[in-house]
């Protein structure tokens, strides 16, 4: 469904991503690990859009989308959810996530301005779909709070709401449990195999091991921007050059 | 509901002040005073739909604004042109001149773009200044027309002046609260707060910044061509950063990014200033350190200071509700 080949991003001197072969399973839970500074951020980004890859294409539905803007791709079906969230705080969780359905409707300036019925329509349209996603992410509760009254937890949760707003066929899912105590990682594991259900494709970065494991039917493992192994959770538990990545690289939980 | 219908009541009692305002303050002074407050307010809103929901600080503005001005005023009394074509023109002509201009200034950020603009302003401000053959120079441009009668209706009066501006001030009202108010201010917002997060949702930031541009370019337009058609007579010194300053400083202090927020920051400050005249340039030791605290203690000024205070009372008696019920449940449980 997504497949890169020769993914390469350069920093300046430094190397991020180099020279990465990947294919993502449709339909599973596809997990990249590796310490930190392995670049698994950066190749989200290179996917997404967000930085443009030094070498290497991107091939999304037998399309390749290399060098297309993030936007672009995001029309194409491909969410994500960032390492930080960005929502804005002094609005309702509600707010927040309508617009994220706005790249499915087509109303103007024009629209906006003479109230036209193409423009009710699609507002009703944004505020369903902010609403089924918010029930989905279990969030329906809070949905009129403040986004700085909600607890990190939430917080991350809206994230994940907006990007299905999207209306995605795969998901990035970058990190969603950072900064989520160990009871709540649960609750998380579990929203992310509901998704997952739903017949999204999940690609996911996560340091915590056992969630991992639990989770992905496919992992990819990340070492200096190179990619060391990759393959069922089983072998990847395995793998001695994993080990010794993960021992003698900085271990980071 | 409540804040609905009050919210309502509201509106409906400063549009009926508005209408009797000539009748009770029958004073050509004071019609003077408000009418070029409508016309800045519409400015202000301009820059609010900008620099307050595309979160983009531009420092044009007043070279703008300056532009419709110009525009209006070169039309008529160079090239005698009617009043009215004129001034359909001048904010259309403005908004041409803001696109080219924006598609340079939207490849810079932040302070850069601050910067840039602040540079443009500046540039525009010298052309009108220099341009003599064109502009009038330092002597500027005198001699613009009253708007010609519609039907029976005509403006030589001052109390007919303040309705016209009132009736456009209304117009522009509607006008941004129904683009702020619908999936076009959402998209704004949405820039403003990450342009990162904006694009992995499938929005043109690039699109949508030059909309709010160009847009708030329109409305400095519209405001400078009103103001030259009002007063009559134009020079460079509209075109200085002054004006960009007293525009930024009446949206700070009404509050950035809140739909009340230029008209409560200019009316005030208009009417502040007009009673502290005496003080003459003085009247900038008072504003600059209450400007300063009002930055510091509530950065999206009085209307924002008033939305949180409206919301937090809200969520507080939702809680003593909840809290209640939760009680009552326990009790008759108990
Ligand atoms: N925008 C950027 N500019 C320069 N260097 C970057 C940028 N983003 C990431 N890097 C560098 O790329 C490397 C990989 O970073 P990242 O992808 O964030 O790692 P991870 O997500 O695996 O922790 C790091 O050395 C980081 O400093
Ligand atoms: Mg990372």
């Amino acid at each position: 469904m997504l497949e890169v080949k020769g993914l390469t991003k350069r920093f300046g001197g430094n190397v991020a991503v180099k020279s990465v072969d990947y294919s993502v399973q449709q339909g599973k839970i596809n997990a990249i690990i590796g310490p930190n500074g392995a670049g698994k951020s950066t190749f989200f980004n290179l996917i997404t859009g967000v930085h443009e890859p030094t070498e290497g294409t991107i091939i999304y539905k037998n399309e390749e989308i290399t060098r297309q803007p993030a936007n672009v791709i995001a029309k194409l079906g491909v969410a994500r959810t960032f390492q930080s969230t960005h929502l804005f705080e002094m609005s309702t969780v509600k707010d927040n996530v309508i617009v994220g359905h706005r790249l499915r409707t087509k109303s103007n300036l024009f629209d906006s301005i003479f109230r036209t019925r193409r423009l009710k329509e699609e507002e009703q349209q944004c505020i369903a779909k902010a609403e089924e996603s918010l029930d989905f992410v279990g969030l329906s509760h809070v949905s009129d709070q403040l986004v700085t009254n909600i607890s990190q937890e939430e917080k991350k949760r809206v994230a994940f709401a907006l990007a299905l707003a999207t209306d995605p066929e795969i998901v990035f899912l970058d990190e969603p449990t950072a900064g989520v105590n160990p009871d709540e990682t649960d609750e998380m594991a579990k929203l992310i195999q509901k998704m997952a259900d739903k017949g999204l494709t999940i690609c996911l970065i996560e340091h915590k091991m056992p969630m991992i494991m639990q989770l992905a039917h496919h992992i990819m493992v990340l070492n200096y921007g190179e990619k060391i192994a990759e393959g069922t959770p089983a072998e990847i538990q395995k793998n001695e050059e994993v080990i010794k990545a993960y021992l003698g690289g900085t271990v980071s939980a | 509901m409540n804040v609905l219908t009050n919210k309502k009541v509201i509106i409906s009692l400063l549009i009926v002040l508005g209408i009797v305002f000539p009748f009770i303050i029958p004073n050509l002074y004071y019609l003077h005073i408000m009418t070029l407050a409508f016309i800045w307010t519409i400015a202000v809103y301009g820059l609010n739909l900008l620099a307050g929901y595309t979160g983009y600080l531009s420092l044009a503005h007043g070279g703008f604004f300056a532009i419709g001005a110009y525009v209006i005023g070169i039309l008529t009394v160079k090239l005698e042109m009617g009043f009215w074509l004129s001034f359909l023109l001048a904010p259309l002509v403005t908004m041409f001149i803001g696109l080219i201009i924006g598609l340079f200034a939207l490849r810079t950020k932040e302070h850069f773009f601050a910067i840039y603009t602040l540079c443009v302003g500046y540039i525009i401000y010298l052309v009108i200044d220099k341009w003599e053959g064109l502009t009038g120079g330092v002597r500027g441009l005198i001699g613009i027309p009253l708007p010609e009668a519609i039907g029976p209706i005509t403006f030589q009066s001052p109390t007919a002046q303040y309705y016209l501006a009132f009736f456009i001030f209304l117009l522009v009202v509607a006008v941004i609260y129904r683009i702020v108010h619908s999936l076009t201010g959402r998209t704004f917002i949405a820039i403003r707060n990450s342009e990162d997060l904006a694009l992995s949702l499938g929005i043109s930031t690039k699109r949508n910044k030059l909309l709010a541009f160009v847009l708030s370019t329109f409305f400095a337009g519209l405001a400078g061509a009103m103001y030259a058609g009002f007063i009559r007579f134009i020079g460079p010194e509209i075109a200085y950063t002054t004006i960009t300053f007293d525009l930024l400083t009446y949206m700070i202090v009404g509050g950035i990014g809140t739909f009340a927020g230029p008209i409560v920051g200019t009316f005030l400050i208009v009417i502040i200033s007009q009673n502290l005249q005496f003080l003459q340039d003085y009247r900038m030791l008072i504003f600059g350190p209450l400007l300063t605290l009002l930055i510091i203690f509530s950065p999206r000024g009085i209307v924002g200071f008033i939305q949180m205070q409206l919301y937090q009372r809200k969520r507080k008696k939702q809680e003593s509700l909840a809290y209640k019920n939760r009680e009552e449940e326990t009790n008759a449980g108990g």
